[in-house]
């Protein structure tokens, strides 16, 4: 006997935005837990580069005062580094996976909306990047002696400046991978890299010439990685820096969701979003 | 159900200079099923994708259960479902996840409960385990049949759904679509290549060709107008060009 009332068998109390993101999030969810290659690539780039920087730095303390007063800024570098981009990398491997698997249709014809689509990506990213960077974390605690968390309070400040932004990032390069489809899709790999040399991750901002500066000091990531040196190195809480990461973040999350949402609704126009796949 | 459930009016759909579909009108009754038909490229699946909302028609206006369609999407999706081979399922999830999912998505009350009945009503209790990929064509397309009446459906919309299947299975989920029907008072819009499929399905027939609506009726209708015996007679006619104006 087929049982079909509609009414009967939907819940709209169980039909809310988060329940949505809960539903999306468990697909995800699944994914990573029946992959263990997936959960082992999620910590293995950053704890290689955090053993790479980790055995530079102990070369450069023998050899440079500066390194030496800087402690660990070279380790928390590319740990905080690692946030951005892997925060970045997670937000858009969601969608990307929607592409490949071609689930973009189902997904844009069930009741989830484009909002609580970002929202689920947000919220799994912010888990890739916690197992990924936290793994590589307690790594470096382990071979040296180095604990990113001695930072305090300000570490959990510079961790959401960094994620947002990589958040915003995300939407971005999102948008352009459903504008010019997966032959784009390397975006999600390379384009955050073009950011490190103005972010001031290794060095201060001050080496770049004036111009430069004036660039960098435009992304959150330039004021997040100035303030991590402030901790690390004049042992102060820059909160002037802050405040420049809150505005800028916002700023750019705004501008990234309108992008993301703009390039949805183009792909409407455009029939992108029941059409693409490997 | 006899209210007209779809009255799209004045649709079409461009791509820059190719035009997909032809300014058409159409009204889909309710508690009937209606066939898509045409040839590759008459515009079924853009008839589709439009009427989902996945696609915005460069023209018109659709109204569904009497909301408009542009306005009101979140609240007719999770009256509707879809399945098509143009879209998968994730193929690392096995059956059951992809399933629990989609429930989840929407807001399907006892999930494992409507899992299983759809489970023991597709046959597909065997499968569940097994990650979507793994599955052969057939069996995917089952899977994707249970995922599109998971929320059973107040309007389903059916592209291609006996594609890559057996005989015998084909015949058995054209049964359990005859029996949903029936029982649920559900709409359902088919596209189908499979004219026996149509025949035996279908209570109305809209033709397509080349982005054109060019006859419709029922195919008890459609035989006599054509003066053949099948419907995919009438098909081949419409094809080659023995299509009459509407």
């Amino acid at each position: 006997m087929i049982d079909h009332d509609h009414r009967d068998i939907t819940d709209l109390r169980r039909t809310g935005p988060l329940s949505r993101i809960g539903a999306l999030s468990l697909r995800h969810l699944y994914l990573l837990r029946g992959s263990w290659p997936r959960l082992l690539e999620l910590i293995y780039w950053p704890t290689v580069q955090m053993i790479l920087w980790g055995l530079i730095t102990q070369f450069l303390m023998t050899q440079s005062l500066w390194v030496q007063q800087a402690g660990g800024a070279l380790i928390a570098g590319v740990l905080l580094w690692d946030v951005l981009f892997r925060g970045q990398l997670g937000f858009t491997l969601m969608f990307l996976e929607e592409m490949w698997s071609r689930n973009l249709g189902h997904l844009f014809v069930s009741p989830i909306r484009p909002i609580e689509i970002v929202i689920t990506f947000m919220l799994m990213s912010l888990i890739r990047t916690l197992i990924g960077v936290g793994g590589a974390s307690i790594i470096a605690i382990i071979l040296y002696h180095y604990s990113i968390f001695d930072m305090g309070p300000a570490l959990i400040a510079f961790f959401f400046g960094l994620i947002v932004m990589s958040w915003a990032l995300g939407m971005l390069v999102t948008a352009m991978i459903l504008r010019f489809g997966l032959g784009a899709e390397s975006l999600a790999w390379f384009l955050v890299f073009a950011l490190a040399p103005v972010s001031g991750v290794y060095y201060p901002i001050s080496v770049l010439p004036d111009w430069l500066q004036t660039l960098a000091f435009g992304l959150p990531s330039a004021h997040v990685f100035e303030g991590m040196r402030a901790v690390l190195i004049d042992h102060v809480v820059r909160w002037d820096l802050l405040r420049h990461v809150l505005v800028l973040d916002a700023v750019y999350l705004i501008i990234g969701g309108a992008i993301f949402l703009f390039s949805i609704r183009i792909a409407r126009q455009r029939g992108l979003l029941h059409q693409v796949g490997e | 159900m006899t209210s007209d459930v779809i009255v799209a009016e004045s649709i079409s759909k461009r791509f820059r200079a190719v035009t997909a579909l032809e300014t058409m009108s159409l009204r889909i009754a309710g508690g009937k099923t209606t066939g898509l038909l045409g040839g590759n490229g008459a515009g079924k699946t853009t008839t589709m994708a439009i009427l989902l909302g996945l696609l915005r028609p460069s023209s018109g206006r659709i109204e569904i259960f009497g909301l408009e369609l542009e306005r009101h999407r979140y609240e007719l999706l999770p009256r509707m479902n879809f399945s098509s081979p143009y879209v998968d399922l994730p193929h690392r999830l096995t059956a059951l996840e992809n399933l629990r999912v989609y429930a989840r998505l929407y807001g399907v009350r006892r999930p494992e409960v409507r899992i299983a009945e759809l489970a023991e009503a597709l046959d597909i209790g065997a499968l569940l385990r097994r990650p979507v990929g793994k599955l052969s064509a057939g069996q995917r397309t089952r899977i994707a049949l249970a995922k599109a009446l998971i929320n059973r459906p107040a309007l389903l919309l059916l592209d291609e759904p006996t594609a890559s299947l057996d005989p015998d299975t084909a015949d058995w989920v054209r049964s359990y679509l005859e029996r949903y029907r029936t029982e649920s008072g559900a709409t359902i819009l088919l596209a189908s290549h499979n004219m026996a499929e149509v025949e035996r399905l279908c209570d109305d027939v809209i033709m397509l060709k080349a982005g054109r609506l060019v006859d419709r009726g029922s195919p008890t209708e459609l035989i006599a107008r054509y003066g053949r015996h099948t419907m995919e007679e009438v098909f081949l006619d419409i094809a080659r060009e023995g299509a009459r104006a509407q």
